[in-house]
């Protein structure tokens, strides 16, 4: 797949710059379900893009699934209940594994069993991070083996206009927001499954859900380190690359132990922080990311204008 | 020897000129490391610094610099604190208090303006001032028929920008509302947090009371008056979540035991506390205070609900100051409340007994009480 992975655009417009870098024709199909009962509120993308628009209004869709398919609603509520249980399960545990390793990192004078110790942190980490992938991996499994989304009427309807849209638009756009309701609307409709070979525009929260993983991630929030969490795997749209928009707000890049971990926790993928308007360019596995964009390295320095 | 500014003035000449290029050079009061001095010059006879700092006499004489007008007085202030302040002038034998004329710096409450200093490493929160990218809520008139108090009451609600009906919002109910958004800015702060994403979008009811005084203080008629008249009304006419963890009462002094109170009258209808600097005077023996008429009722209520602390919500946000003699009965508190369930969070500044203290843990406590979807929604 070729595409462009896109940091927010409100204060810097960089969507129809992105959009010629791709050399499609056509007209657009797009994704701001992230925004929720906002999704109808598009006007000015078809502006900011350069071209026609077709907005595939998947929140207000999958509104109407869960009034016509009650069984199924239910079942999707509790699916969802038991997903944010997990989340809280899995941030628990994290948070006290990543106390000992900050504490392991404010004794150490740099000596090799330090070093060691820090590494071994580091690997618990990565394997709490695992465990949960693998665990919301299963539960979602099971819900499609018991519900089978993909063949109950109302969504199979949905589908099938989904897919006539999407074979007439070379270009699939997808808009930040709230990225859990990103990634329910995005598989409630297998939308992955339903694409040729259109390319990829996603932006801030849509970035994050079209790679592999989506990490939640905020280092200054109200109280606390930050710690930054899993939340599942991505909708797989591209790979290598873990997008970390609105670095301004939500990134201290100043604090080299804070990106160094990022970069080591997340490996082999590249954290790439992308401010407003900063935009990185990939075909399959390559990357080439613009100027502006930051790339966190494993020794805590950063770099930008990269290629992968 | 001292390196403070006003003793490096005291060795040297202070003549005309020396005095005012001591006067240009610096601002005031003047804060150097832990140590802050504070100035006056005028013909007078004496000038007190007048503050509430408890622990330290509310009234300390400033020194006159011999042959000169300048009046002086150099006291510790700890890193990030935040003092309010005023001078008493003496001339001819009279006294008048008044706002520090060198000092820029002022806080505003019901009772006028304080002249305020700030420590090394306090800085207004930035979250506290109109922020041009947060869209702002509005403030719509309510009005609610009362019986508990046989009148008519009209207070303000606060709508977030992206108010919708099809949505269900929390409710923070807060009281003495005017003054909180008059002196804490808590419609900036409110805009500010949920622009942020810090806090969700929430509908604040800005309660008043024509007798705070009275009724604020374990009044059984204002717990029925907020629980079965005010909160059922924005219930029926405005989509708030109607569950216990989706209601919160705020206050701070005796907004914070009208709120406490409150709580305790109606177990189970409340899930959030946010509880400022709150007037909770005991007794440990009988049911004297030395606070005044005023507190006998508090006194009467804290002393019952000590014997036996039950829980009173699932999660509550306390803060107190250290320079107010409330810093006491709100650490007294603490574990009284630990041994129910509550989940309990408690924060001490170094401030005092104001509005501007309060407005600067707004942050902390609401994001506390309603975590944000900042970690969910990256525009």
């Amino acid at each position: 797949m070729k595409g462009v992975l896109l940091g927010p655009q409100q204060l810097k417009v960089s969507l129809g710059d992105a959009v010629s870098a791709l050399g499609r024709e056509g007209p657009i199909a797009l994704v701001t379900c992230g925004w929720q009962e906002r999704e109808d509120n598009d006007e000015d993308l078809p502006g900011q893009l350069g071209r026609k628009t077709i907005n595939l209004k998947l929140y207000e869709r999958g509104e109407q699934v869960l009034a016509a398919d009650k069984s199924f609603a239910r079942a999707h509520r509790a699916r969802q209940d038991q997903l944010r249980q997990i989340q809280e399960f899995y941030r628990l545990r994290l948070e006290r594994t990543f106390d000992a390793a900050l504490d392991i990192a404010r004794k150490s004078a740099g000596t090799d069993l330090e070093a060691d110790e820090l590494r071994l942190s580091m690997e618990q980490i990565r394997r709490i991070d695992q465990e949960h992938l693998e665990r919301v991996s299963s539960l979602r499994e099971a819900y499609e083996l018991q519900l089978r989304p993909m063949e109950r009427p109302v969504i199979a309807k949905h589908r099938k206009e989904l897919k006539a849209i999407l074979d007439s638009v070379g270009i699939l756009a997808i808009a930040g927001g709230h990225v859990a309701v990103l990634m329910n609307r995005l598989r409630m409709f297998g939308l992955k499954d339903l694409l040729a070979d259109q390319a990829l525009v996603a932006w801030s929260g849509g970035a994050m859900v079209t790679g592999e993983r989506v990490v939640l991630f905020h280092e200054s929030p109200p109280e606390g380190f930050g710690i930054s969490e899993v939340l599942e795997q991505g909708i797989g749209l591209h790979a290598g690359v873990l997008p970390l928009p609105n670095p301004r707000l939500r990134l201290k890049l100043d604090e080299p132990l804070r990106v160094g971990w990022l970069s080591k926790r997340y490996a082999p993928s590249k954290c790439v922080a992308m401010d407003q308007g900063d935009f990185v360019l990939f075909e399959d596995n390559r990357w080439f990311g613009e100027e502006g964009t930051v790339l966190l390295k494993e020794d805590g320095t950063v770099g930008t204008g990269w290629t992968h | 020897m001292s390196d403070l500014a006003i003793d490096k003035l005291k060795k040297g000449p202070h003549d005309g000129p020396a005095l005012d290029a001591f006067m240009h050079s610096h601002a005031f009061p003047l804060v150097e490391g832990g140590k802050v001095t504070f100035v006056f010059r005028g013909a007078v006879e004496a000038v007190h610094l007048k503050s509430w700092v408890y622990g330290l006499p509310n009234s300390q004489p400033l020194h006159h610099l011999a042959n000169t007008d300048l009046w002086h007085l150099t006291l510790d202030i700890p890193p990030k604190s935040r003092v309010e302040y005023k001078f008493e002038i003496v001339r001819n034998g009279n006294g008048q208090w008044i706002e520090d004329p060198l000092n820029p710096y002022r806080a505003t409450d019901p009772f006028g303006a304080n002249s305020v200093v700030h420590g090394e490493g306090y800085t207004v929160p930035e979250w506290t001032q109109v922020d041009p990218d947060a869209r702002p809520g509005t403030l719509e008139p309510w009005v609610v028929k009362s019986k508990a108090f046989n009148d008519t009451r009209g207070f303000l609600v606060y709508l977030p920008a992206r108010f919708r009906k099809t949505r269900r919002y929390p409710l923070l109910f807060v009281h003495d509302g005017p003054d909180y958004v008059r002196f804490a800015n808590l419609k900036t702060v409110l805009d500010n947090l949920i622009h942020r994403l810090e806090i969700p979008d929430l509908v604040v009811a800005l309660t008043g009371s024509p007798n705070r005084i009275g009724e604020y203080a374990d009044d059984e008629r204002h717990a029925r008056y907020v629980t079965e008249e005010a909160i059922p009304d924005l219930e029926a006419r405005l989509p708030l979540l109607g569950t216990p963890r989706g209601r919160c009462l705020m206050g701070a002094s005796f907004g914070g035991v009208a709120s406490l109170s409150t709580a305790v009258r109606y177990p189970g209808f409340y899930g959030r506390l946010l509880l400022q600097s709150g007037s909770f005077a005991f007794s440990d023996i009988g049911h004297q205070n030395k606070r005044g008429p005023a507190f006998e009722p508090v006194v009467r209520f804290m002393n019952r609900f000590r014997e036996n602390p039950v829980l009173v919500a699932d999660k509550a946000f306390i803060s107190c100051c250290m320079h107010e003699s409330l810093i006491y009965e709100n650490r007294s508190l603490i574990p009284m409340l630990q041994t129910t369930e509550l989940e309990l969070k408690y924060v001490e500044a170094r401030d005092g007994h104001n509005w501007e203290n309060w407005r600067d843990r707004l942050r902390e406590g609401l994001s506390w009480l309603f975590p944000g979807p900042l970690r969910m929604v990256y525009e």
